[in-house]
C-alpha cells in the first residue's frame, strides 16, 4: 500500500483522526482509574495516621482540626473511640531543617506518650539527616523518642545541656536532629491545646 | 657510538629538574604540616597516613600492572603526593577501610581512568575526599577534638597503637560547622591556637603554618609560582568581608590554605598562563566562600577546586600565552593604525 | 519462530542495546536506578510503552503523511505513556511514588521515539514488535544491572535484600554523581566484552 501523500488535508486528517482516538483512549481511562487514584490518595494519609495513632473507630480526617502554633498551622487528627478521644495523630513542620522544610505526622496517646511517627516530607542529606526516618525509632543509646513523653522528659539533643535535652542526635546531624525535635514538641503543644477542650488533661510540656 | 650522537631539538640545557624531582619535594615540603598532624592527632595520624599512601601505590601498581599493561609508574611520587594530601583531607579518626576506598577511588577513578599522570581532568586527592565526603557524610564530619589531644595521648597511652576508642567519644564540630549551625555571634575564635594548630579538623586543617611553610619552600625551588596561592587566599578573603564574614577565620579554619598551596597548584590540574592562573584562584576563593556561607556544607574547598579544575581546559583556551614577540608586533600595528588614521584625518 | 525475528530480537537486546551501545533515555535510566527494584520496574514500563507504540506505529505508518509523522508518534507514544500512568497511580501507588515524574518522563524518551522512527516506521507490524520487545528487554537488563550494582555499593543490597551492612554502603552510588560513575564504568566493561 503506497503512503498517503503529504496534501494540507490528508495531514490535518490524519492528526486529527489520531488525536480522537487518543482522547477517547485517554479519558476512557481516566474515568476508570479516577476513583482508584483518589482511594490511592486518600490510602496513603489514612494508613499512616493508623500507623501512628491509637485505635479509632472515626474518621480521623474528617474530624480533624487545625491549631496554631507560633504562627505555623498544626493539623491534629482526633483518634476517638466510641466518641471518646484516646489519642491523635498530629502533622507538623517547620522550615529549620538542614536544606529547609521537614514535616512529620506524629501519634500521641491520651497521656501525651509518643506511640510513633513518620516523616512526610523532608530534603535532608542522604546519610546524615535523612536518617531521622529510622533514627528515633532505634532503641540504641537514647535515640528513640518512642513511648517517652514530651511532658516527663526533655525533648531537646543531648547536646543542648541548658536544656537538659535528653535524646541523641543523630550522628553529625544535629541541625535536623533539633529541627525534628522542635516539631514533635510543638506537636504535643497543639495536641495540648487540642484536647484540652476535649475532656483530656495532658500535662505541660517540660 | 650511536649514544653518543642523539640528535634533538632545543633547548639542550637542562636544570635537573624531572617530574620525580619535582614530586619528591613536594613530599618533602609536606612533612612539616604531617609534624604538626601528628603533633595534634597523635599515632592515628601518622597510621592513616600511611594506609593512605599505600593504598594508593598499590591501586596504581596494579592497575598499571594487570589493567593498562604498561610499565609501572609508582616510582614518580605523584601517587605518594595523593595519598598524603588525601589523608590529609581526613579526619584522623577514619575507619582505615573508608581511607582505602578513598585511596582506589583517588587513584583508580580519579587519575588512572584517564589515562595515568597528566591526563586526569581532576586533582585525583580530592576526586577522593569528595567521593568519601558524599559516601560516608557522618564519619567525614566527625573530628576528633584536637587541642593537642594527640600529645597527651603519646604521653598517656605511650605511644601505642589503636587508640582510635580512646578518642572516639571526644569528637567535636569544627569552627566551620559551628559557624554554619550557630552564626558568627557564637564563635569565640583562638585566633593563635588556630595558626598552630589548636583546632578541630582534618590532618591538612589544623597546620596553617607548617604548610605555609612548605608554600615557600616550594616557593622558593621555584616548583609552584606565587599566583594561584596568593589569588585563592587573596580573594576569599576579599569575599568573605564582602559577605560580612570574618576574613581571618575563613583563611585559617578549614581546609582553605591546604587547598591553595597543594591541591590547586596541582601541574596537571591548573592553567598555565600566568593570567588564567590569576582566574582560577581567584574563582575559586569566590566558590569556596559562597558554599561556606550559603551552601549546605559547611566547608566548600574542594568542591571549589574540582568545579574549577573542570573549567582549567577553558581557561587554558582564553588565556593563551602569546608566543614570542607578538606583543611587540601587536604594538606596532597598534601604531602603525593610528598613524594612518592621523594622515587620513590630516587630509 | 523465524530466524530472522529472533536475530531482530537479539540486536535490541545486546549487539544495538539502548543504553549501553545506542546511549538514548540516559536521562530516565540515570534518574531511576538508585535500587535493582526501581531500574526493573522503570525498564518495564519502558518496555511496555515501546513494544505497544511500535506496534500501533506499524499498523498505522502507511495512513500518516510523511511530513506529519514526528507528531503523529508523539501524540501516539504520549497516549500510551500516559495510559500507563493513570494505571500504575490507580493501582500501583508505591511504584508511582518511588519513579515519580520519571513515568511521565517516558514520553520524551529517546528509544521511543528513535525506534518508531527507524524500525516501526518502515517495518512490518511483526517485525515491528520484535524489535520494540528486543529494546525492550535491553532496556531491561541494562537498567536492571545499573540499579542492581548502584544498590549494592550503594547500601549494601540486592532488590531490597541485605546484603552486607547499610554503614558499609557508599552512599554516593545512590545519589546523582554515583550514576554517571558507575553507568560510565558498565559501559566500559560492556565494550570490552563486546569486542572479545
Amino acid at each position: 500500500m503506497k503512503k498517503l501523500a503529504s496534501t494540507l488535508p490528508n495531514m490535518l486528517l490524519s492528526l486529527g483522526v489520531i488525536g480522537v482516538v487518543a482522547g477517547a483512549l485517554l479519558g476512557g481511562m481516566y474515568a476508570i482509574t479516577k476513583d482508584p487514584i483518589a482511594k490511592a490518595e486518600q490510602n496513603q494519609l489514612t494508613a499512616s495516621i493508623a500507623e501512628v495513632a491509637p485505635p479509632f473507630n472515626n474518621s480521623p480526617e474528617e474530624d480533624k482540626d487545625t491549631v496554631s502554633i507560633d504562627g505555623k498551622d498544626f493539623i491534629v487528627y482526633p483518634a476517638m473511640e466510641n466518641g471518646k478521644l484516646t489519642g491523635a495523630a498530629v502533622l507538623g513542620y517547620n522550615m529549620e531543617g538542614f536544606s529547609g522544610e521537614v514535616a512529620v505526622l506524629c501519634g500521641f496517646d491520651s497521656v501525651g506518650n509518643v506511640i510513633d511517627y513518620r516523616v512526610i516530607r523532608h530534603a535532608e542529606t542522604p546519610g546524615l539527616g535523612a536518617k531521622m526516618e529510622e533514627w528515633f525509632h532505634d532503641p540504641t543509646g537514647a535515640r528513640s523518642i518512642i513511648g517517652k513523653n514530651p511532658s516527663i522528659e526533655s525533648f531537646y539533643v543531648t547536646k543542648d545541656k541548658d536544656k537538659q535535652g535528653s535524646v541523641d542526635a543523630i550522628t553529625a546531624a544535629t541541625i535536623s536532629s533539633r529541627a525534628f525535635l522542635k516539631i514533635i514538641r510543638e506537636a504535643f503543644v497543639a495536641y495540648r491545646d487540642y484536647s484540652a477542650d476535649k475532656g483530656l488533661n495532658i500535662n505541660e510540656l517540660k | 657510538m650511536s649514544e653518543k650522537l642523539t640528535i634533538s631539538l632545543s633547548p639542550h640545557i637542562h636544570n635537573g629538574m624531572s617530574t620525580r624531582r619535582i614530586m619528591w619535594m613536594v613530599i618533602a615540603s609536606l612533612v612539616p604540616a604531617l609534624l604538626v598532624a601528628l603533633w595534634t592527632f597523635g599515632i592515628p595520624a601518622l597510621i592513616i597516613t600511611f594506609i593512605c599512601v599505600g593504598a594508593c601505590l598499590l591501586t596504581e601498581w596494579i592497575i598499571t600492572q594487570f589493567v593498562m599493561k604498561r610499565p609501572i609508574t609508582i616510582f614518580d611520587g605523584s601517587a605518594i603526593i595523593t595519598g598524603i594530601l588525601l589523608a590529609f583531607n581526613l579526619p584522623s579518626i577514619l575507619p582505615w577501610w573508608m581511607a582505602v576506598i578513598g585511596s582506589v577511588m583517588a587513584i583508580g577513578i580519579g587519575k588512572m581512568s584517564f589515562g595515568g599522570l597528566g591526563c586526569n581532568i581532576w586533582n585525583p586527592a580530592l576526586v577522593g575526599r569528595v567521593f568519601l565526603l558524599i559516601s560516608f557524610p557522618a564519619a567525614m564530619t566527625t573530628w576528633p577534638a584536637g587541642v593537642g589531644a594527640g600529645a597527651e595521648m603519646i604521653a598517656t597511652t605511650g605511644a601505642s597503637a589503636a587508640p582510635l576508642e580512646a578518642l572516639d567519644g571526644t569528637s567535636g564540630a569544627t569552627m566551620l560547622a559551628m559557624l554554619k549551625s550557630h552564626g558568627p555571634e557564637a564563635l569565640d575564635p583562638d585566633y593563635v591556637g588556630m595558626m598552630i594548630g589548636n583546632m578541630n579538623g582534618s590532618l591538612g586543617e589544623v597546620g596553617s603554618f607548617a604548610i605555609l611553610a612548605g608554600l615557600l619552600f616550594l616557593l622558593c625551588m621555584r616548583i609552584v609560582t606565587w599566583h594561584i596561592p596568593v589569588a585563592v587566599l587573596g580573594s576569599a578573603a576579599f569575599f568573605s568581608w564582602v559577605f560580612g564574614g570574618n576574613p581571618i577565620l575563613d583563611l585559617f579554619a578549614g581546609g582553605l590554605i591546604l587547598g591553595a598551596c597543594y591541591m590547586a597548584t596541582d601541574y596537571v590540574t591548573s592553567p598555565m598562563s600566568k593570567k588564567g592562573q590569576l582566574i582560577f584562584g581567584i574563582m575559586i576563593g569566590f566558590i569556596t566562600i559562597i558554599i561556606r556561607r550559603f551552601g549546605s556544607y559547611p566547608e566548600g574547598v574542594s568542591f571549589a577546586i574540582l568545579l574549577m579544575n573542570s573549567f582549567t581546559p577553558l581557561i587554558n583556551r582564553y588565556c593563551r600565552p602569546l608566543p614570542f614577540g607578538e606583543k611587540e608586533r601587536r604594538a606596532m600595528e597598534k601604531r602603525k593604525k593610528a598613524e594612518e588614521k592621523l594622515l587620513t584625518e590630516n587630509k | 519462530m523465524d530466524k530472522s525475528y529472533w536475530k531482530i530480537f537479539w540486536n535490541g537486546v545486546i549487539p544495538g542495546n539502548p543504553v549501553f551501545v545506542l546511549l538514548l533515555g540516559i536521562c530516565a535510566t540515570l534518574g531511576t536506578t538508585s535500587s535493582a527494584m526501581n531500574g526493573l520496574m522503570m525498564g518495564i514500563a519502558t518496555a511496555v510503552v515501546l513494544v505497544c507504540s511500535n506496534i500501533v506505529v506499524s499498523l498505522v505508518k502507511d495512513f500518516i503523511p510523511d511530513k506529519v509523522r514526528i507528531p503523529a508518534y508523539i501524540v501516539i507514544i504520549a497516549t500510551f505513556v500516559s495510559v500507563l500512568q493513570l494505571a500504575i497511580s490507580a493501582w500501583m501507588p508505591a511504584l508511582n511514588e518511588s519513579l515519580g515524574i520519571f513515568i511521565p518522563l517516558i514520553v520524551v524518551n529517546c528509544i521511543l521515539l528513535g525506534r518508531a522512527e527507524a524500525f516501526a516506521g518502515k517495518n512490518n507490524v511483526t517485525a515491528s514488535f520484535f524489535d520494540g520487545l528486543g529494546c525492550g528487554v535491553g532496556f531491561i537488563l541494562a537498567l536492571t544491572l545499573l540499579g542492581a550494582v548502584r544498590e549494592f555499593l550503594g547500601v549494601g543490597a540486592l532488590f531490597g535484600a541485605k546484603i552486607y551492612p547499610e554503614d558499609y554502603g557508599m552512599l554516593v552510588f545512590v545519589l546523582a554523581p554515583g550514576a554517571f560513575i558507575a553507568l560510565g564504568y558498565l559501559i566500559a566493561i560492556v565494550n570490552k566484552i563486546r569486542r572479545v
